[in-house]
């Protein structure tokens, strides 16, 4: 067996209906149990055609297992359910692996945050690259090497030629993140699914990799779901963010709206912590957010942000409404709206 | 890459030539050659004879350089008890104890690889646990006993097979069967590990998010980087298994230079001792150079580094 | 990152673990005791030859008396109480020999693994030579060149079977040398003999224990195969092996007589390996190659 996910899902009648205008991906209150411990807790989440959509969280929130789940690579133990999960209006939820290795590569690609591991150090890079054309579309190898020339060209690597002959060892990390990059559109994917795909790399090369995800997304108008803890990040290429705490998402909007107005206090806490030039004063410290995301066992009930919260109250312990905050604006918090001024206790922002 | 065979290939030498003096000195132990050669019988005069005749009278430095610069041209002199030239003798039976022991390793890796790669796939299942216990059954195993144990069942009860000598190809199962029990454990707990740790490895994951075929991801992936520590632990699997070749000629009656090194020890004949212990020692070596070069095309981070 | 492991399984897998381990205990302790006691617990004595009564089958199989259980051989001795004294010899054999060859072999390995450089050289050297050397050939060309006796089994096995020992003391050694206490008893001013001794050696306790039950396993059987053709333990000594040896012409028409002291080799040698598994899954290092 393949260490994957047990897909056990509530049968799916009715809903396996392409649509033409349908969200790439739609994802309806998945959760995902790994034996005694709930790491995703029913999210929610949608990624339009040719939209980058940002999903923000401190390390151990959910993030990377809600993409793998999606993509089908739980590691063993992980047990996978949602009201839906949906990819260009076709629902996934009952895909066998064999139906979901023709979708993977093919349709939907990812990239992980290791670059210096997620290459197999066996085969050349080129090899690596051409097999996926070869296995989705039956391209004839001399095809598809020129293919993968023209993508490495493409993510900025010089002399494409000699790249292509190289084993991964030959490579730096930024390089064989671009590799990575190349080899996940070789099939001309309509969803990207990028985890943390600059977290192991250099500032320099951070900067260069984001800038290039964002080129070919405009360029190719594929979907990215990008996972990433960094706010910058996601300040300069989102078009909507959803911020994930514990396993689940706390708060979602465009990101225009988001961080032009804040709701839940996670957010504002994680805003407070990257650092505005002229907002922020010289000597003042950065903004921190006091304790760890906790682990949660399945059936918790109530804020799992409470413990490290400034703001919480006896409501926090109950059923969490979810509530909008402005045009596709929602956020999961007990607070009113505007509530600096109403009901805060300290300051937040 | 090429200073790394260098130094690999010196080594070799220089251990080859340690194996040459040691199986010389093997031969002095006793003290007075003579009296072995001659046998518990003889007369002091036939032991002067036999001193006289095979040079046991010179310097023993004198005798160790003549046997060196004769052994490092091939010529392991004559045997006392045969009347032949013992590289005839070795030449005429090297090729039955080879063609075993690549049988032995044959069947070997035919069911140690699936197997291992079995358990590693099913990590912590119940198929697991059983190829495990039978990786532990093959260890506790002693060959010479499993040899007579198949002789009865599958030689005289069923009747598949000739029971022991020299032959055809039917020949070789029983034997072949025996030396693969030996090497099956190490083999199939080294795949097993590999492929543990190949499969929860980062490129596999890759692998998988890329679509391709669960064989493509099991063997291309997977297993090919598992095969590399396997694939050195086969060739010396080998040299040991052409090591134990005596037990188990010996068992079966194989005429091969197992056989050949049983016979002259029950005849003290010395020369032909020393010989098979040379050039099995040899082969040894030999083997674990192919693996380290073997190694090497396997894994690129050597070949290009 | 890729998920966490099922809680059930790490519990599962150490219950079997211990249970292997209750075994192989259980098999050794057994073997031990009985080996120990053979003098007051053997029903007969295991030399004494009766040609009235050769080859009894075992008293459970049909033809067999309940005088004998596990039957005589060929020379009517009583199978049951040579069985018993041959447990007496393959763990003497098996002691000795990992005693013998762990004091040379540890003492290689720490030298080379804590010097390093050129003794380290010259120690690499001297495992790769003797890993050269056909270990059962040139066991028995010993033997039968200076007379095969119970002394110099041990003796030629334990000279010969030190390189796992070497092996992994070295390499245990070179990762304890680097680590931060060592180094701190170092600067403290220890003299080299404390450090080695004080410092070094209970750590390599552990994994030099698990080389021992695999050596230990492994001298058994090769006392077994030398006995059996004849270069071992000399007869009228009951060696497992040799008991095979001489039970090998009536094989073919009384199977037991082979099966008696065969399976009393596996399951030793079983015991003993299940141990040094059980041993090894606690330490969580692999040294099984």
């Amino acid at each position: 067996m393949m260490p994957s996910g047990d897909r056990s899902a509530e049968s799916g009648e009715g809903l396996n209906r392409p649509a033409e205008n349908a969200s790439l991906l739609e994802v309806e209150n998945l959760r995902v149990t790994f034996g005694g411990t709930a790491a995703v807790r029913g999210i929610s989440l949608k990624v339009e055609k040719g939209e980058t959509h940002c999903l923000v969280g401190e390390s151990g929130c959910g993030k990377s297992v809600t993409s793998l789940a999606v993509m089908g690579l739980l590691a063993r133990g992980g047990k996978r359910e949602a009201e839906r999960l949906a990819f260009a209006g076709t629902d996934i939820r009952n895909y066998g692996e064999r139906e979901m290795s023709r979708l993977r590569g093919d349709r939907m690609a990812m990239i992980f945050q290791e670059p210096m591991t997620s290459l197999n150090p066996a085969y050349t890079v080129g090899s690596q690259m051409t097999e996926v054309l070869r296995r989705h579309r039956g391209t004839p190898r001399a095809q598809a090497v020129d293919r993968a020339a023209e993508l490495l060209g493409r993510v900025g690597i010089t002399a494409p030629g000699l790249r292509l002959g190289q084993y991964p060892h030959q490579l730096s990390g930024g390089l064989r993140q671009r590799v990575m990059i190349a080899m996940a559109l070789m099939c001309d994917p309509e969803l990207l699914i990028a985890d943390e795909p600059t977290t192991a790399l250099d500032v320099t090369v951070q900067a260069q990799i984001l800038r290039l995800l964002a080129g070919i997304q405009k360029e190719l108008g594929l979907g990215i779901l990008l996972i990433t803890h960094d706010l910058g990040v996601v300040a300069r290429i989102a078009d909507r963010v959803s911020v994930m705490y514990a396993g689940e998402v706390v708060e979602s909007g465009p990101t225009a709206e988001l961080f032009g107005d804040p709701q839940h206090p996670y957010t504002r806490g994680l805003l407070t912590c990257i650092p505005v030039p002229g907002k922020v004063k010289r000597d003042e410290p950065l903004g921190s957010i006091p304790g760890i995301v906790p682990r949660i066992p399945p059936g918790y009930v109530g804020c799992a942000f409470r413990d490290r919260c400034p703001h919480a109250h006896a409501e926090c312990s109950g059923e969490i409404p979810r509530r909008a905050a402005g045009p596709g604006h929602e956020v999961l918090c007990t607070l009113p709206a505007g509530w600096p001024e109403g009901r805060m206790g300290r300051q937040a922002a | 890459m090429v200073k790394f065979l260098l130094r690999r290939l010196t080594v070799a030498v220089l251990v080859a030539l340690t194996v040459l003096t040691l199986s010389f000195l093997l031969t002095r132990l006793s003290g007075d050659l003579a009296i072995s050669i001659a046998g518990p019988s003889a007369t002091a005069q036939d032991v002067e004879i036999i001193r006289q005749a095979y040079g046991l009278n010179r310097p023993v430095y004198v005798q160790y350089l003549d046997w060196l610069f004769r052994a490092v041209q091939g010529d392991f002199g004559d045997s006392y008890f045969f009347r032949d030239r013992v590289s005839n003798l070795i030449g005429a039976r090297l090729p039955i104890t080879m063609t075993l022991g690549l049988v032995g390793l044959g069947l070997a890796l035919i069911v140690a690889l699936p197997l291992g790669i079995i358990a590693a796939v099913r990590e912590n299942t119940w198929l697991d646990r059983t190829v495990m216990m039978v990786a532990l059954v093959g260890q506790a195993m002693p060959s010479f006993w499993l040899g007579l144990i198949l002789m009865v069942w599958l030689g005289l009860n069923l009747g598949l097979l000739p029971i022991s000598g020299t032959g055809g190809p039917e020949y070789y199962v029983m034997p072949g069967i025996v030396l693969a029990f030996s090497a099956i454990p190490s083999l199939m707990r080294l795949t097993r590990s590999g492929m543990i740790e190949a499969l929860s490895s980062d490129y596999i994951r890759t692998a998988r998010a890329k679509g391709l075929s669960r064989l493509s991801i099991l063997v291309k992936h997977g297993f090919r980087n598992a095969a590399i520590p396997v694939v050195s632990i086969a060739a010396v699997q080998l040299g040991f298994m052409l090591g134990g070749s005596i037990v188990i000629e010996t068992v079966f009656a194989m005429h091969g230079v197992g056989y050949l090194a049983w016979e002259s020890i029950s005849k003290n004949d010395y020369p032909v001792v020393q010989a098979v212990v040379l050039v099995l020692a040899l082969i040894y070596i030999a083997l674990t150079l192919l693996a380290d070069l073997l190694n090497a095309v396997l894994d690129p981070r050597l070949r290009t580094a | 990152m890729s998920g966490a492991v099922l809680p059930g399984q790490g519990a599962w897998r150490r219950l079997l673990r211990n249970a292997g381990f209750a075994l192989g205990a259980l098999i050794v302790g057994i073997v031990l005791v009985v080996a120990i006691l053979a003098p007051w617990i053997t029903p007969y004595d295991p030399f004494a030859v009766n040609l009235e009564a050769r080859l009894v089958p075992p008293s459970f199989m049909e033809g067999g008396t309940a005088a004998n259980f596990l039957g005589t051989d060929q020379l009517g001795r009583d199978y049951l109480s040579r069985l018993i004294y041959g447990a007496r010899i393959s763990m003497i054999i098996g002691i000795a020999t990992v005693i013998t060859s762990g004091l040379i072999g540890t003492t290689i390995g720490i030298l080379g693994g804590f010097y390093g450089g050129r003794v380290d050289d010259v120690v690499m050297f001297l495992i790769t030579a003797r890993l050269s050397i056909p270990v059962v050939l040139v066991a028995l060309a010993v033997a039968g060149l200076l007379g095969s006796s119970f002394l110099l089994v041990i003796l030629v096995l334990g000279l010969l079977l030190w390189d796992r020992f070497a092996v992994v003391a070295r390499s245990t050694t070179m990762q304890l040398r680097t680590l931060d206490y060592v180094s701190a008893a170092w600067c403290a001013g220890s003299s080299q003999m404390s450090v080695l001794m004080r410092e070094i050696l209970p750590n390599i306790a552990t994994h030099l224990a698990v080389v021992a039950t695999l050596e230990m396993a492994l001298a058994i059987l090769l006392e077994a195969a030398l006995s059996f053709l004849g270069l071992g333990v000399p007869a009228p000594l009951p060696s497992w092996g040799l008991m095979i040896a001489e039970a090998k012409e009536y094989m073919f028409f009384t199977p037991w007589v082979i099966l008696v002291p065969g399976i009393a080799l596996f399951v030793l040698v079983l015991g003993v390996n299940l141990l040094g598994d059980a041993l090894r899954d606690m330490l969580g290092t692999d040294l099984s190659r």
